[in-house]
């Protein structure tokens, strides 16, 4: 309610402030405080703001004489004008400072960090990100790309890397944005409070893609967490069809196999995205086509159309090797 | 020389020659031996420029060479806002096919790149290189040669970039060119490397203004022009020449250090090395924060003027304006991480520049309540030079309050790199820079040309200007909190940020039609203007005490200061200091503090050098693109520039 009355206060566009990748549209501790800070802070200033044109507007009025020398002055408005002014400036040292004081609280309770959590491995590539679920069991450990998904409810601590340039991790309806940088660590806490898919996308210029490099937050109860987890962390399950048996033998006679890995196969390429479970994931592309039969095969046929200057090269075809190709990526579920 | 300041008559000979410490040769013509139209033209032939190519490129007259300045500075401009007008056209609707990412990056780095570096550093300093010299009382520019030199080069790297962007080899890495991104591995070919030798070329220049600027406010000023009695615009321009000297060294050598990398195989900033990509994000951004007040302090030179003058009154508190012009010098250099509130950097480190950040906001507040106060208490004349500073104060303020809530640590890691942040920059830029610069324009063509622009066109100018700005830049807060972040060449549909898109896109139109507006304004006054005279609004500062447009020499004779503004002080006749050369290039150079005439020195004459000296300064910088050797051998071609411009000049200013 707090929320929709500033969006009508400011005249925005009815439903400006919902979004699935809003800073208004919050849906974790950290983004909602951030936004009562945001709001906070436009009120104060907002006012200032308005006072000061007000000014503006009545200091037009002509109260000097006509023909009067513009060197003489009135020593009793002047001290008058000076004491506004002092006031004034005195107004604004306490505005700062409160201003000052309580981003500082809110920055000491945003960055704090629990180590016990679940914790993901986010390294950004141009223009994708991989996904590593850290565990202290080896065998529950695994790679994903483009879509995390967490707990409702619980704090997730992502270790942020980069593997080429540097690339900036924001989900804003969870918290604010935190950059990859190569040859450095940054962590980050994030928590949804509501289940749902959050948007996220890079926000550091990163070449070419930039503008297609988005991911996806998936928040769910914990108990659906941990069975698509344990979905996850199992190898890739055998074609069953002969559809896709033919699919998977045109994918590893192609050199799909050089970057890309397949969980229990021999495709161990290790420079795009896994696709182990690529057939469960909403998006394909980094955030940037719905995983259906007919986005697949355009991706596959002409990636370069899609997103120009992406690492994925276009691979000749042959007409009827597509649908098989298709389905079989596809059923990686 | 205290007779000198008391009296309305010429004088005898003030001070002595510095070179010679010789008494004055008595067969020397000097200026109170001749008057009138006599004195007029024959100072004219000394400092006058000779006809002809040759003589265009030689002259040193700093009018000459700050209307070159000027007009270049605005030739850029318009450059820069027409590719930031393609780049809305991309952007009106979501997924639009008019430009891929390859010419969509090339166009925003370019757009940024020009405005920051080939309009909004040099703008600032072409005005101070044709007023301050006028407003100080004095005939010339310190360092004439090197001011001629400045141009040149400032012209030839503006022309490099521009060139190189013309023929589809553009820098494509933004106009901060963030490593790893702008390193060897990720951009490859020579983008890059053009970008960062035009980052050399506009530096030197910035930095030879400066220094110019710095000597001539602290040495040549009219006789009794005490510290306190400095024009306000004066002021600013010479705390700005001390940021400017302070802030770009270190983009230089962040760019040296980056050609370095990709030229030379050195690793500053490979993290596979040992170096580190978060080092030259610090000397990028120690330059960057500077580098927004190097843009916003000579507005406040115009805004101090315009107020002064259009308010009928003199500026309240001199010393408070002047005070707080100093303190946002200083002050601009403590708040660069506020650029880096999101590369991981310790939080306690980090909120000691939230506070800096926010305490910036005290001396430009005092700033614009002293401007309100003088209006209050004045007879404001709202003519269009005033309407563009009214608009400033709409738009600067709402981006200056603005950027108290990214100084804030917490806020900024929702807002940084999203489009809130584009708008807070424009709002703090444009109105901070561009209103207060074309209210200066309307207010100072007369000056410049002897004639007034069109008020009717003027007052479109604005209002035009004022809507297609709020238009453009307004939405865009919105769609940074909806999540659009910058430099993306498309967006997706069901992001829902279309509308704003359009609006905004909608708005730059109307924006740019209001520059258009302001160029067939220039053009049409420049020949049918209604003729000025010198002092068409009445102003108080001693640039209009000059001719419209101004003599070659500036002033007959040197005029002596009493008060803060001579011309409202001194209604029938300024009083002058008399006793230098006729027909020998001579102005007066006085003490630090008190402006007492302290010596008669000798101003340079015209010279080709400072063009052929530039030339090979570009040559050498331009093939260091392609060859290492070419430093070497372009090095060479400099040194032998340099030494003709240096030979000993003779017997004519040694005689005597």
């Amino acid at each position: 309610m707090h929320r929709r009355l500033a969006c009508v206060f400011l005249i925005l566009p009815l439903g400006a402030c919902q979004g699935w990748q809003s800073a208004l549209d919050t849906h974790g501790p950290a983004a909602s405080a951030l936004e009562a800070l945001f709001w906070t802070f436009l009120s104060v200033l907002g006012f200032v703001w308005v006072l000061t044109m007000g000014a503006v507007a009545l200091s037009l009025r002509r109260r000097r004489p006509e023909g009067e020398d513009p060197l003489v002055t009135n020593p009793r408005r002047e001290s008058r004008m000076g004491w506004t002014i002092s006031g004034a400036v005195a107004l604004t040292v306490v505005t700062v400072l409160t201003l000052t004081g309580l981003s500082y609280a809110s920055q000491k309770h945003l960055f704090e960090k629990r180590d016990d959590v679940l914790t993901i491995k986010v390294t950004g590539h141009q223009w994708w990100w991989q996904v590593d679920y850290e565990d202290s069991q080896a065998d529950k450990r695994f790679t994903t790309a483009n879509e995390i998904h967490i707990p409702v409810g619980e704090p997730v601590l992502l270790k942020l890397e980069s593997s080429d340039v540097i690339h900036s991790f924001w989900v804003p309806s969870l918290t604010g944005k935190m950059d990859l940088i190569p040859g450095r660590q940054n962590t980050l806490q994030i928590q949804a409070d509501r289940e749902g898919s959050y948007r996220g996308q890079c926000a550091e210029f990163c070449g070419w893609q930039h503008a297609h490099m988005g991911m996806l937050i998936v928040a769910r109860p914990k108990a659906e967490f941990d069975g698509w987890r344990d979905n996850q962390i199992r190898d890739a399950t055998a074609p069953q069809t002969d559809e896709r048996k033919r699919g998977e033998q045109i994918f590893f006679s192609k050199p799909c196999v050089m970057c890309h890995q397949v969980r229990g196969t021999s495709a161990g390429g290790k420079v795009a995205p896994d696709l182990t479970h690529v057939g469960s994931r909403q998006y394909i592309a980094a955030g940037t086509l719905p995983t259906t039969r007919g986005n697949i095969a355009a991706w596959i046929v002409d990636p370069q159309s899609i997103k120009p200057g992406a690492q994925m090269p276009v691979i000749k075809i042959e007409p009827d090797e597509l649908d098989p190709l298709v389905s079989y990526l596809e059923g990686l579920k | 020389m205290s007779d000198v300041l008391a009296t309305h008559e010429p004088v005898a000979p003030i001070g002595r020659k510095s070179e010679a410490y010789a008494p004055v040769n008595p067969r020397e013509l000097r200026d109170n031996q001749i008057d009138g139209p006599e004195l007029t033209t024959r100072l004219a032939k000394t400092w006058g420029t000779a006809p002809g190519l040759l003589g265009a490129l030689s002259t040193v007259d700093h009018k000459i060479i700050g209307r070159r300045y000027i007009t270049t500075a605005f030739m850029f401009l318009f450059l820069g806002g027409l590719s930031a007008v393609f780049m809305r056209l991309q952007l009106a609707r979501p997924e639009n096919g008019l430009m891929g990412p390859d010419l969509y990056n090339q166009l925003f780095t370019m757009h940024g790149t020009t405005m920051m570096f080939l309009f909004g550093v040099p703008i600032g300093e072409a005005l101070a290189v044709y007023l301050v010299p006028l407003m100080v009382g004095t005939r010339n520019i310190a360092f004439p040669r090197l001011n001629a030199f400045s141009y040149y080069v400032y012209l030839f790297g503006g022309l490099m970039i521009w060139i190189a962007f013309m023929l589809n080899i553009g820098a494509d890495t933004g106009w901060f060119s963030y490593v790893p991104l702008s390193g060897p591995e990720y951009s490859p070919g020579k983008r890059v490397d053009f970008w960062a030798q035009m980052i050399t070329f506009t530096e030197l220049s910035g930095l030879a203004v400066a220094v110019e600027i710095v000597v001539t406010v602290l040495k040549q000023r009219a006789p009794g022009m005490t510290l306190d009695r400095i024009p306000l615009f004066v002021w600013a321009v010479f705390v700005n020449s001390f940021v400017i000297i302070f802030a770009l060294p270190a983009v230089m050598i962040a760019s040296t250090m980056l050609i370095l990398d990709r030229l030379v195989g050195t690793h500053f900033f490979n993290p596979a090395e040992g170096g580190d990509a978060l080092l030259y994000q610090h000397m990028f951004w120690f330059f960057g924060h500077p580098e927004v007040y190097i843009i916003f302090l000579p507005a406040t030179g115009f805004v101090s003027a315009i107020v002064t003058t259009f308010a009928r009154r003199q500026a309240f508190g001199y010393l408070p304006l002047v005070l707080s012009l100093i303190a946002t010098g200083f002050l601009s250099f403590g708040l660069w991480v506020h650029h880096m509130f999101t590369v991981g950097l310790p939080q306690l480190g980090a909120s000691f520049f939230t506070a800096s950040s926010m305490l910036i906001a005290i001396p430009n507040g005092i700033q614009i309540f002293c401007w309100i106060a003088t209006l209050w208490d004045g007879r404001p004349v709202v003519k269009t030079p005033l309407l563009f500073v009214l608009g400033f104060f709409f738009i600067f303020v709402a981006g200056g309050l603005s950027g108290i809530m990214l100084a804030s640590v917490p806020i900024d890691t929702q807002v940084h790199d999203t489009y809130f942040v584009v708008a807070h920059f424009h709002y703090v830029l444009i109105g901070g820079n561009v209103f207060p610069l074309l209210g200066a324009i309307y207010y100072w063509f007369p000056k410049f040309t002897g004639r007034m622009m069109s008020e009717r066109l003027g007052k479109w100018n604005f209002w035009l200007a004022f809507i297609g700005f709020n238009m453009a830049f307004f939405p865009m807060h919105i769609t940074g909190l909806m999540g659009m972040p910058r430099r993306v060449y498309t967006y997706q549909a069901e992001m829902g940020w279309g509308t704003l898109n359009l609006v905004s896109t909608v708005g730059a139109l109307i924006l740019f039609t209001s520059f258009v507006l302001f160029l067939i304004n220039v053009i049409t006054s420049l020949r049918h203007g209604m003729m000025a005279g010198p002092n068409p609004w009445e102003s108080g500062t001693l640039e209009w005490a000059a001719a419209s447009p101004p003599h070659p020499q500036n002033f007959d004779r040197i005029p002596v200061v009493t008060n803060r503004e001579p011309l409202w002080a001194e209604r029938s006749a300024i009083p002058v200091a008399t006793g230098l050369s006729v027909d020998n290039r001579e102005l007066i150079v006085s003490t630090v503090t008190e402006a007492r005439a302290d010596l008669r020195e000798a101003s340079p004459e015209p010279s080709l050098w400072p063009f052929i000296a530039a030339v090979a300064t570009a040559v050498a910088f331009i093939g260091s693109i392609f060859t290492p050797w070419a430093v070497l051998w372009g090095g060479s071609a400099v040194g032998i520039a340099l030494i003709g411009w240096f030979w000993p000049k003779g017997a004519k200013e040694d005689e005597s």
